[in-house]
């Protein structure tokens, strides 16, 4: 086994999330055993003759028949991924990458933090934290859009909100008619947010000044360095420390990451072209 | 440790053809010592030596027939074990599916004539970067360890080598299977040799060479010791990650800025960069798609490219991940210092930037700074 050659897996369903993003699941034609990650992890997709990109799982740790990714279309590689129909093909090389802590934060509350696409990383902590509810306090989703209509996994949303062992707070940067919502970026959230910030354990996911913010409000609410994490991201040409692209003042984001914690990276955190 | 005269050089040649190897070596082209194949002894750069100072290389006639008397040229080993250009796989489209090819080589076994201590330590580094960790380049692995190491003592230094500050020579130590000394003496002109390794064992007694007397061996680190007092180029590696690390925002990475071309000489002749990057190829029926791997370099903009624009804009903060990188973030990844003070960089600069100068100044200002806080 080579880690650089992908191996082959079909398009189970293709839906589009919003008019930008799409989510596709995935079924390996080689291995018949599936394929298992933990939340925080990413593939590399490999578009044939196109390209190659860093992507995150996000979908169901505990479904392992299935790999599901959700991607935004921004450029060469995505918006041919995004003509993608059932049935298409893929190459896929990975899990890659540190996990979220969800190991580390039994018995605290969870605090998502996410912005735009960057809910797709996190969503598989959802999963996991709800499928093993007794083990975690409150468990809170803070989750900020553009606009409504660019909000991810709306239905699936609405369901867990219904839930009484979850809070999920939306905000929309742009309202339009008929949001009754939060306006408001996603930092404005967390003063009020109901969670105890002695034992909270935070992961964000979002534009890199988006988490900036963020940790900015949640040191003031008293959280520990420590137990705040976030997902980075570089360039990506290999995700095994080969290409030297993620590099990130020492760390590689593609094995010491993407998630770190921000104790780890506060040095680097917000300096200027690292 | 056993002599070898030069004009049986070809003895060891033939051995190592005998035992399948394939023997890259130091040869001249386009004005400029470089590795490549060699047939006989000589195709060495037999009576020639370098000249090298920032942004200048020139060879010229010595003023004997030595074999090895320069330093290190614009390429290194990784260009055997690590080539320029690779291709990964070539996948395949037949109607809903698609087949990888992965990319097949050859098993060469590479014997590396006139290895330099300082390369070997190179080599090394990049064994730690592509089999240390959990990920295996298994290419680079096979290549390297079925390769010979023939080093050679530096028999002179030039104003660029800073080996003895990076602890990496210029005397051989470790990692060699055969270790070779040029002496020049009277009308003598011999080699001391001796093993290192199983291999270099196998390979020595298949030679019948003589024991050196003690004479040669004085003679022998005579050489080195001759070398060492060629370095002229120094560097304080103490504590110098830190200072390096808690200096990233510091001015001198735009007053570099203003002389770097960014062109990204340093990382191509660096005989430890490993970056690289991928192309994707069709052909025009689009059935077929190659992805070929390309040395990179962290000077080009494209390097840090997200969506969105480039992460490192100025040429201030390429240069700063390039020398950080060298001298301190190398240490957190690999255990191990970057840079092997083989000099390249210096003398390949088009405008003669110095990893050396630019190091000591973020020392230098930093000391100052300390001191005058301890002064307030
Ligand atoms: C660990 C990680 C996880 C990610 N997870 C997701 C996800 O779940 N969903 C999602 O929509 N996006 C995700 N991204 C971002 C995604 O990788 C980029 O949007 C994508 O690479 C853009 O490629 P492109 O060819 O369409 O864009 P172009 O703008 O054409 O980019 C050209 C090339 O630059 C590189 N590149 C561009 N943007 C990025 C970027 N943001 N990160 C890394 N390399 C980039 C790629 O090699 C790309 O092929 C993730 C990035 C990382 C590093
Ligand atoms: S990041 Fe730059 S200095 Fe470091 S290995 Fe890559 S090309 Fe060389
Ligand atoms: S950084 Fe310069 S001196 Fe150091 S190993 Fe690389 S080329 Fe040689
Ligand atoms: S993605 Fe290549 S080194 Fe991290």
């Amino acid at each position: 086994m080579d880690v650089m050659i992908p191996t082959t897996y079909k398009v189970q369903k293709f839906f589009k999330e919003t008019h930008d993003t799409f989510t596709i699941e995935l079924k390996s034609i080689e291995n018949k055993n599936g394929f298992s990650f933990e939340p925080g992890q990413f593939n590399m997709i490999y578009i044939f003759g196109v390209g190659e990109i860093p992507i995150s799982i996000s979908g169901d740790p505990n479904k392992h028949g299935v790999l599901v990714h959700t991607t935004r279309a921004v450029g060469t590689v995505t918006r041919e991924m995004a003509k993608l129909k059932k049935d298409g093909i893929v190459g896929i090389r990975g899990p890659f990458g540190k996990p979220w802590p969800i190991k580390e934060a039994v018995g605290n509350d969870i605090l998502l933090i996410a912005g735009g696409i960057g809910l797709a990383p996190l969503r598989p902590v959802i999963y996991h934290v709800l499928s093993h509810r007794e083990y975690y306090g409150k468990i809170i989703l803070l989750y900020g859009a553009r606009t409504p209509q660019d909000i991810l996994y709306r239905k699936e949303l609405e369901r867990l909100k219904s839930r009484l062992d979850i809070d999920i707070i939306v905000t929309v940067d742009r309202a339009v008619k008929n949001w009754t919502g939060n306006v408001g970026v996603v930092t404005t959230l967390i003063p009020r947010a109901p969670f105890d910030p002695i034992n909270t354990t935070a992961m964000i996911c979002g534009p890199e000044i988006m988490m900036r913010y963020t940790i900015v409000e949640l040191l003031k609410r008293g959280l520990a360095k420590e137990n705040i994490f976030v997902s980075m991201e570089r360039n990506m040409k290999c995700g095994v420390g080969f290409c030297g692209h993620c590099q990130y003042g020492t760390e590689f984001i593609c094995k010491d990451g993407p998630v770190f914690s921000y104790k780890e990276i506060e040095h680097l955190f917000g300096k200027r072209e690292i | 440790m056993k002599i070898l005269q030069a004009n049986n050089f070809d003895l060891l040649l033939n051995i190592l053809k005998e035992n399948e190897y394939e023997i890259i070596g130091p040869t001249i082209q386009n004005g400029a010592i470089v590795y490549d194949k060699i047939e006989s002894s000589r195709d060495f750069p037999i009576g020639y030596t370098d000249k090298q100072t920032p942004a200048t290389y020139r060879i010229e006639k010595s003023n004997n027939d030595a074999f090895f008397h320069f330093v290190v040229g614009p390429q290194s080993w990784k260009r055997y074990l690590y080539p320029p250009v690779q291709k990964l796989f070539t996948a395949f489209l037949n109607g809903n599916a698609i087949k990888f090819e992965k990319e097949e080589f050859l098993p060469i076994k590479y014997a590396f004539i006139g290895v330099r201590s300082c390369e070997i330590q190179a080599i090394e580094i990049q064994d730690k970067v592509f089999f240390g960790g959990e990920f295996q380049n298994n290419r680079y692995k096979t290549l390297r360890k079925n390769s010979l190491i023939i080093a050679v003592n530096c028999s002179k230094a030039e104003s660029n080598c800073f080996c003895t500050s990076m602890e990496s020579g210029p005397e051989v130590k470790s990692g060699y299977d055969l270790v070779l000394t040029e002496i020049i003496y009277d009308k003598e002109h011999y080699f001391l040799i001796n093993s290192g390794s199983q291999k270099g064992d196998e390979i020595l007694s298949q030679m019948n060479l003589l024991e050196a007397d003690e004479n040669a061996l004085k003679l022998g680190k005579d050489v080195i010791e001759k070398t060492k007092s060629q370095i002229t180029k120094h560097l304080n590696i103490s504590n110098l990650k830190e200072l390096l690390l808690k200096n990233i925002e510091s001015s001198i990475w735009e007053d570099v800025a203003k002389r770097c071309l960014s062109c990204g000489n340093c990382t191509m002749v660096c005989p430890t960069c490993f970056c690289m990057t991928v192309e994707d190829y069709t052909d025009l029926q689009k059935t077929k798609a190659e992805r070929i791997q390309k040395w990179d370099s962290c000077f080009t903009l494209e390097y840090s490219y997200i969506h969105g624009g480039s992460v490192r804009v100025s040429v201030g903060s390429r240069y700063r991940q390039w020398l950080t990188h060298k001298l301190a973030s190398w240490h957190e990844q690999f255990g191990t210092s970057g840079c092997v003070g083989c000099g390249r960089c210096i003398t390949w600069c088009p405008v003669g930037i110095d990893i050396t100068e630019e190091a000591s100044k973020i020392r230098k200002i930093s000391e100052y700074q300390n001191i005058s806080l301890e002064e307030n």
